[in-house]
């Protein structure tokens, strides 16, 4: 039986053995590895790109104090992006169950339609949830729309649910029991964050303070994205620091889903806000085009 | 005639969504048909099949020629002189002596007749096949090998076209058709070669069942084989089956146990979460009572280390502790403690409004409809004020198809009456038109003043459905309505809820100046649905919905009532002859543009006129005996009596007569007589059939 990092080795091994970048985590809060730049921003325009990562996701209000077996507030996904989608993808994701040690003759897989959309970030895809034995374990989705704009290549994105996934591959019951390492659990490692974290975004976040970060975040990017906009073409706009502006949409995003559990945002706010972040989003995402669409041109030039 | 050869194409898709694979399968077999019916083939014998992965079809036999045939093109008239015949000759290609001459009705025309030779079906079908690929309609296509690409609901991997022993040569979105098939993704190879015989025979082979009949007996026997001597009956599920049958290609039960503490858990949240979220049949004992066993079924032939039954029990055992402790959690607030935070849940962001605004909404109508029916308004108002908290529990955020269901599980926990928390319980019913109505009448005031209260809301600011869009669930909405009020018996005016409920809204939503009146429009969505629940659901004929509802009427079950009367009477062998003449007074009546007037017993002639006005009286005082009874059925019995007098009314007696006054008493008789009868049913709706006389 791999412990919970073995299996994460193996299956970084295995998407690095089929070309995939092997990344970090990003490092600013997110609530699915769908939003770190390498797959909401390298999604976007015609260069081929393959990454996989894991990516701790922070969603406030599915935290549980640590109290339930299957949920939590900080989970990890491998996410993997594949662009554009190779033809034999399919056979590819089977190939890495394969390579954590499932095997297939044994198990019983059914992929079952479930499409994607995310209205914070203007963008949808098609795709499956991938259950194995009565267990979802990995969300395959073939990208449409990132940032509301058409994507050029269509890639397809993996995301396994790795809590999930190594618990079902060491038959614990509940995730906290799983081994990170042997002789050290998920509880050891991760109990205090579910915690801490219910604690503090359930009942002390300071609501004013999130506010006031929401709104600082959401002007430092509008500004970026103003400024961008009112460059002509030439070094100062292939130069200009879209990531950085990325970055700002993030800290928006994260500071929502906060207010949202803390449950600071009335029925009325709600889908203006969502708006809001979109807005942003959608805002990066163009003028990232645009400036990769500049950046190429460059590149034939020289 | 050609030679005929079997046709096979098989196109293969990543996993297709399940609930799409049948309407996709009718889908080809038009667009083929048309194909066909395009080039002048016959089709022969088609069979069409469907897995997830596959969509085929296969012809018997197609012939390896088009027919010859001849096409004549018309030229100029003979008229038009030489030059014009040497250009029309020079446009088809043949010398001017080659010209026939066509004599039609408007003289003699200059024509060529060509020979067209038939094609070969192989280059029609390698044209025509990409194009079908193309027009087959999705509920929502993908693209995947780049912008601008071709679209499909999942990616298309591999397509087999055999025509004969030929390969029918094409390309779709950068797949090459060929020869070779593939099998199951983990029980089969990737390249399988077959001929027309043996192709559903190497596929099974290959893990995959091609034909969805197949499928369902493999499960169904299986299941059968797994219960045999265990004192267990499977809860049937047609359609769960179905759904299963199209998410696998090779099918095989399996029996999971859980613990029986669960069972304490209500039996609805247990069979949501097998049923709906695990796609599990659910089994009941000898008692009768659900059992601590589910099936399943894997897509693939056996689970020989019992590995696949383990892990589904593990998932299973995961879900319903999740569902306990929501359970649990829920009941530690009484549902009656929770209603302020309805404030916090949205209702409809157009409207603006969340579910406390919603639940006045529901109240208010719900209290109008109890007052008729005689239900206890203290109730009504508890229940409706109660009936959308549950969307505030953790269950029903987890389950939301539970919505209402545990609303009314909760209420009974926190010791409601029956009277408050069956309605609650019910109100989401029917969720379609095969769904059971609401059995209380609680359930059914409450699921009435729900969705009245939905249409009005929806009318109110324009969201009106159109075309085959209805996201809000709008159409369903008002035929829930239409059936819990004809099947549930309740006999309350549907229009004047309507106008009640309609100006209720316009105090919170003020309509704009020179916007289409709301009612109205409203009213008349109601009237198509109600129109097409008495065609389609009760297989009513159109003529007699439109006689029926022409009437005057106050209640659905009372058109019910009708309807019956009319499909019933109309058999009898002087209605339909008397409705014939219906209409025809209807017209003269039109023309004359005749609004009513007393008949005048001094001006009417002694003969047919004098018998008819008495026939007639002496009918409608019958009818009126009837109709105080609700008895349709002799009321029309009776007015049918009335042909032989209609009829020679009609035969003798000029309706214009020359004397205004006379005119006009006739009108007069005719206008009352079609004016009493309409009011029942307006027999001049009915379509006479030529066969009935």
């Amino acid at each position: 039986m791999d412990s919970y990092q073995e299996t994460i080795f193996k299956l970084k091994r295995f998407w690095a053995k089929h070309g995939c970048v092997i990344q970090e985590p990003y490092d600013i809060e997110v609530g699915a590895g769908t939003m770190c730049p390498e797959t909401f921003l390298r999604v976007l325009g015609p260069k081929p790109y393959s990454v996989a990562y894991v990516q701790p996701s922070r969603r406030p209000a599915d935290g549980r104090y640590g109290e339930n077996p299957n949920r939590l507030y900080k989970h990890s996904q491998l996410q993997v992006i594949l662009k554009p989608a190779p033809a034999n993808v399919m056979d590819l994701y089977l190939e890495s169950l394969e390579a954590i040690g499932i095997r297939l003759d044994q198990h019983d897989l059914k992929f079952e339609e479930d499409n994607w959309e995310s209205p914070t970030l203007g963008a949808w895809g098609i795709g499956w949830q991938v259950m194995l034995d009565g267990l979802e374990i990995t969300q395959f989705t073939y990208f449409q729309q990132c940032g509301g704009v058409d994507l050029d290549l269509v890639p397809a994105e993996l995301t396994y649910g790795l809590e999930r996934l190594v618990a079902f591959l060491q038959d614990r019951k509940s995730v906290y029991d799983i081994e990170w390492v042997q002789g050290v659990t998920y509880r050891d490692v991760r109990f205090l964050d579910e915690q801490q974290f219910s604690v503090y975004n359930f009942e002390k976040a300071d609501v004013g303070m999130l506010w006031k970060l929401f709104e600082l975040h959401e002007a430092e990017a509008q500004r970026l994205i103003d400024e961008f906009r009112t460059l002509e073409a030439g070094p100062e706009k292939s130069r200009f620091p879209l990531l950085s502006a990325y970055d700002h949409v993030l800290n928006c995003s994260h500071s929502f889903n906060l207010l949202d559990a803390r449950g600071a945002i009335s029925v009325t706010e709600r889908v203006g806000v969502i708006a809001r972040v979109r807005k942003l989003a959608v805002g990066v995402a163009t003028s990232w085009v645009d400036q990769q669409a500049l950046l190429a041109a460059g590149e034939v030039a020289a | 005639m050609s030679e005929l050869r079997p046709f096979l194409f098989e196109l293969g898709v990543e996993e297709i969504p399940h609930w799409m694979l049948q309407p996709a399968m009718a889908d080809i077999e038009r667009l083929f048909r048309d194909v066909c019916q395009t080039n002048q083939i016959d089709p022969g014998e088609l069979n069409l099949d469907a897995t997830p992965r596959r969509l085929v079809l296969r012809c018997s036999g197609l012939p390896v020629r088009q027919a010859d045939r001849e096409e004549l093109v018309m030229g100029p008239p003979k008229s038009a002189g030489q030059g014009a015949a040497m250009g029309f000759a020079k446009k088809n290609g043949v010398a001017p002596e080659a010209l026939l001459t066509e004599v039609t009705p408007k003289g003699e025309y200059f024509a060529v007749r060509h020979q067209i030779q038939g094609r070969e079906l192989r280059d029609i079908l390698a044209e025509a096949l990409p194009v079908l690929i193309s027009k087959i309609p999705w509920p929502k296509a993908m693209y995947w090998t780049g912008k601008g690409g071709q679209t499909f609901i999942r990616p298309i991997r591999w397509m087999v076209a055999l025509f004969g022993d030929n390969i029918v040569e094409f390309e779709f979105a950068g797949v090459k058709a060929g020869a070779l098939s593939r099998g199951h993704r983990r029980m089969g190879s990737d390249e399988i070669a077959f001929d027309h015989a043996n192709y559903e025979e190497r596929l099974e082979k290959n893990g995959v069942i091609l034909s969805a009949g197949k499928r369902r007996k493999r499960i169904q026997d299986g299941i059968k084989k797994l219960l045999r001597g265990k004192g267990l009956t499977l809860i049937a599920d047609d359609s769960l089956l179905n759904d299963i049958v199209y998410l696998t290609e090779y099918p095989t039960p399996i029996l999971g146990n859980f613990d029986a503490k669960f069972l304490d858990l209500p039996q609805e949240v247990l069979s949501t979460v097998m049923r709906h979220h695990q796609r599990y049949f659910t089994l009941k004992s000898a008692d009768g009572k659900m059992a601590p066993h589910f099936i399943a079924i894997m897509n693939m032939k056996a689970d020989k280390k019992g590995y696949v039954v383990k892990g589904n029990e593990r998932v299973l055992e995961a879900r319903f502790n999740d569902g306990r402790f929501f359970w649990e959690v829920d009941r530690q607030r009484s549902l009656a403690s929770r209603v302020p935070d309805l404030a916090k849940v949205t209702y409809q962001t157009k409207l603006n409004s969340n579910y406390a605004q919603k639940a006045n909404g529901i109240r208010e109508g719900a209290v109008r409809l109890a007052s008729k029916l005689g239900y206890n308004e203290s109730d009504i108002t508890r229940a409706a004020l109660l009936c959308k908290v549950d969307l505030t529990t953790e269950l029903v955020k987890e389950m939301t198809e539970l919505q209402g269901v545990m609303g009314g599980l909760y209420a009974q926990a926190d010791g409601e009456p029956e009277t408050v928390w069956k309605p609650i319980y019910e109100h989401y019913l029917p969720q379609s038109m095969d769904d059971a109505i609401p059995a209380s009448l609680g359930g059914k005031i409450l699921s009435i003043a729900d969705k009245l209260d939905t249409l009005e809301g929806c009318f109110g600011i324009g969201l009106i459905p159109s075309g085959s869009k209805d996201p809000l669930g709008l159409r369903r909405a008002a035929q829930g309505v239409v059936k819990t009020m004809v099947e549930g018996n309740l006999r309350v005016p549907l229009r004047q809820s309507v106008t009640a409920g309609m100006q209720a809204n316009a105090l919170l939503y003020p309509p704009a100046a020179g916007e289409p009146n709301r009612e109205t429009q409203l009213w008349e969505f109601f009237l198509d649905r109600i129109r097409s629940y008495f065609r389609e659901v009760r297989g009513f004929a159109y003529d007699e919905v439109n006689a029926a509802l022409a009437g005057q009427w106050e209640n659905l079950p009372d058109v019910l009532d009708r309807l019956f009367a009319l499909k019933l009477v109309r058999q009898t062998e002087n209605f339909e002859p008397l409705a014939g003449s219906f209409k025809r007074i209807g017209n003269i009546l039109k023309q004359a543009g005749a609004v009513g007037g007393t008949v005048n017993p001094s001006l009417l002639e002694t003969g047919p006129e004098l018998d008819l006005s008495n026939e007639m009286e002496r009918v409608l005082a019958q009818v009126a005996e009837h109709r105080k009874r609700e008895d349709y059925i002799q009321a029309l019995t009776a007015i049918a009596t009335l042909r032989p007098a209609v009829d020679a009314f009609f035969d003798k007696v000029l309706v214009n007569a020359p004397d205004a006054a006379v005119r006009a008493n006739r009108l007069a008789l005719l206008g009352r007589l079609f004016n009493e009868v309409s009011s029942i049913a307006d027999f001049s709706e009915i379509v006479v059939s030529s066969t009935s006389e």
